[in-house]
């Protein structure tokens, strides 16, 4: 038996997932701007239009209360709305459907309206887009309870997260870093565009992956700085230090025993994350911490995350602000002494 | 029944339904106010006054037709013929309630009958377009109706989903409920426009204002509304002038009415100008009459008894249904 690669970028990943998805389930559609003859502007929607027709893969005009308003009744309906909204940096005009209805009508109503809704959107920076165009902001949504968050790393984990968004009965956000996505036109990760097979596949929400095992140190992540970590854990496999690597993958659910696995395997925990770092994925890992694996950690907890300003549009400053590879690193061995 | 009778009876069991759940909801609450006290706790909006446009255009509809209603939401639920039983239970925030207590007054799902309501202002909008999208999706001839208050008007959501169910001929029945007030705000101070109807032009759809708070008048312009969308030809959007008897929550001092503004509105009731026309084309005697209010005032009666023997939910309850 032979086995193929098939390496996909994540872009592909994800919408390989929805087609597949699309012609399993006659009540998936899929709306938002951009997301029809052009294929999504970051190429989450690619070939639906083409395969599905405009009745199932619908361009909206600009209005995000109303098409985020919408999915939350045609999903009480029996729809399985799949809804792009370009940038998280725009939900600001929609987010009272988001964080009072779509979030809170199924305990409302004490369980008897489900709303299984997929709303993806396009996350972080490193490419001179400033600050309305960069943020991640996963945090604010994995704030309000009700809503899961998704946030792939690759485009395996993409595939088969996107597929388990789109069978589950809650509402899900899912997040793909535009540095991800295998786009020609910025710069993308090489190390996301994995082998990813053809046939659909679930990944269960809540468990997060261990991408290298090491016995020095953990760093906790997720997205774009799960192959900023693993680059870092390369490189300083060669200076003696053991690094283990977690991606949690969802933030809610969260995969709280691997955080806490890890941090009594290692002894050491580095957070890093893309979103701002105050209130949000950094300071919540470190306070699981504190609950739960005091006792085990031989120094502090330690965050590397953007330093609470607006992304900087000026590539120097924008640099300063996104953990970089060389921070990481310098963080973990400052740790480590 | 006829249908101006049953029309006539469903006004009628609004009308003691809130009135009931005025004297409820002060209970408690004397000799000092307090929003938190009584059996039923937190805001109270009551709709009496506005039974017409409730009642004028659900008449139309049927079980699997989408109602989605604003803050005020009673009088649209009891038409739709939400369990008036779990519908008060849920307001007095019972176990037995439509939510087992979660949702309360502002937020009532009855999925069975496809209603609910939000308690945030110009909300109501954008599910409806949803909903009507699902069932042209589907081939099915249901409809969407959402409800909100003249206010609403001014949100995004309200221009946003005209837009979008105009561009996707979705079958919604717009319906703004002109009760002359957002809050204390008088309309005219706070629309550009006199009629919110005239800003169905801007979209490409049939706008109609219905003056009067008359059911008969109601009910016609919202059979052609509701009509056009189950054949496919798109949206609506109507405006029915309607009054407030109440304030605009339980303990409003109705500070901003001028003075004898609401004797005017009392002086219109709709409900004894209905009855008067009944009678007057014998569609309605007097016995009948008397029957019907001792009809309604049992129905809730018994809805009042049956939340208040509810049992209160246990406390750690409010860590389930956060996800299905």
């Amino acid at each position: 038996m032979t086995t193929t690669i098939r390496k996909l970028t994540m872009a592909r990943a994800i919408s390989e997932a929805i087609a597949q998805e699309m012609a399993r389930d006659p009540n998936v559609l899929v709306w938002g701007e951009d997301v029809g003859v052009y294929g999504g502007i970051f190429g989450a929607t690619q070939g639906l239009y083409q395969k599905f027709g405009q009745d199932r893969v619908i361009d909206t005009p600009i209005s995000e209360s109303a098409f985020i308003g919408a999915a939350i009744g045609a999903s009480a309906e029996g729809l399985r709305p799949i809804v792009e909204l370009m940038f998280v940096d725009f939900f600001g005009v929609a987010m009272d459907q988001i964080y009072n209805h779509l979030a809170k009508n199924h305990y409302m109503s004490g369980g008897s309206v489900t709303l299984p809704v997929v709303l993806m959107t396009a996350i972080g920076g490193g490419y001179s887009d400033a600050a309305q165009h960069s943020q991640t902001l996963y945090s604010l949504f994995a704030h309000v309870p009700g809503l899961k968050i998704v946030v792939p790393s690759n485009a395996y984990d993409a595939k088969g997260l996107m597929t388990t968004a789109i069978r589950d009965n809650n509402p899900v956000m899912y997040f793909f870093h535009k540095g991800l996505l295998g786009l020609g036109w910025m710069p993308s990760d090489d190390w996301a565009e994995v082998h990813v097979p053809e046939e659909a596949y679930t990944i269960p929400f809540g468990q997060a992956a261990n991408i290298g095992e090491g016995t020095d140190i953990s760093i906790i992540t997720i997205g774009a700085m799960v192959p900023k970590a693993s680059k870092v854990r390369e490189q300083l496999r060669q200076e003696g230090i053991s690094v283990e690597v977690l991606d949690l993958r969802t933030l809610v659910p969260l995969d709280k025993q691997a955080i806490i696995q890890t941090a009594k395997k290692t002894h050491r925990v580095l957070i890093v994350d893309e979103d701002y770092r105050s209130f949000g994925m950094s300071g919540e890992v470190a306070a699981i911490l504190a609950e739960d694996a005091l006792d085990y950690l031989e120094c502090p907890v330690r965050r590397l995350a953007i330093p609470d300003v607006p992304i900087p549009y000026s590539r120097p400053l924008e640099q300063f602000t996104i953990p970089s590879t060389t921070r990481i690193a310098d963080t973990v061995r400052a740790m480590m002494d | 029944m006829d249908a101006p009778v049953e029309m006539y009876r469903m006004m009628c069991l609004i009308r003691q339904y809130e009135n009931r759940m005025a004297e409820v909801y002060a209970e408690g609450k004397s000799p000092l106010f307090s929003i938190a006290a009584g059996p039923v706790p937190g805001e109270m909006h009551l709709a009496a006054g506005q039974e017409p446009v409730a009642v004028g255009v659900i008449h139309h509809l049927r079980e699997e037709d989408v109602v989605t209603a604003p803050h005020r939401p009673h009088h649209f639920a009891i038409a739709k013929h939400v369990d008036l039983r779990r519908m008060t239970a849920e307001i007095f925030g019972r176990t037995d309630g439509l939510s087992h207590g979660k949702g309360g007054h502002m937020h009532l799902f009855d999925p069975r009958v496809h209603f609910s309501c939000s308690g945030i202002v110009g909300a109501s909008f954008p599910p409806a377009v949803g909903a009507a999208l699902a069932f042209r999706h589907r081939g099915q001839d249901h409809v969407a109706v959402a409800f909100a208050g003249e206010g609403a008007a001014n949100q995004g959501t309200f221009h946003e989903s005209l837009n979008l169910a105009a561009t996707w001929k979705a079958p919604v029945i717009f319906v703004i409920e002109d009760n002359h007030y957002a809050i204390s705000v008088a309309k005219d101070t706070s629309t550009a426009i006199a009629k919110n109807s005239d800003r169905a032009g801007a979209y490409g759809i049939p706008g109609v204002f219905i003056r009067g708070n008359d059911v008969l008048a109601i009910s016609e312009a919202a059979s052609e509304a509701i009509a056009r969308a189950r054949a496919g030809k798109g949206p609506s959007l109507l405006e029915i002038e309607t009054t407030r008897f109440f304030g605009h929550f339980q303990g409003d001092a109705e500070a901003y009415l001028h003075p004898g503004e609401k004797d005017t509105w009392r002086a219109l009731d709709p409900i004894p100008r209905f009855r008067d026309s009944l009678f007057a084309q014998r569609l309605l005697t007097a016995d009948q009459d008397v029957a019907i209010q001792q009809e309604v005032a049992e129905l809730v009666e018994d809805a009042i008894a049956f939340a208040r023997e509810s049992p209160e939910p246990q406390p750690a309850d409010a860590l389930t249904d956060v996800f299905a």
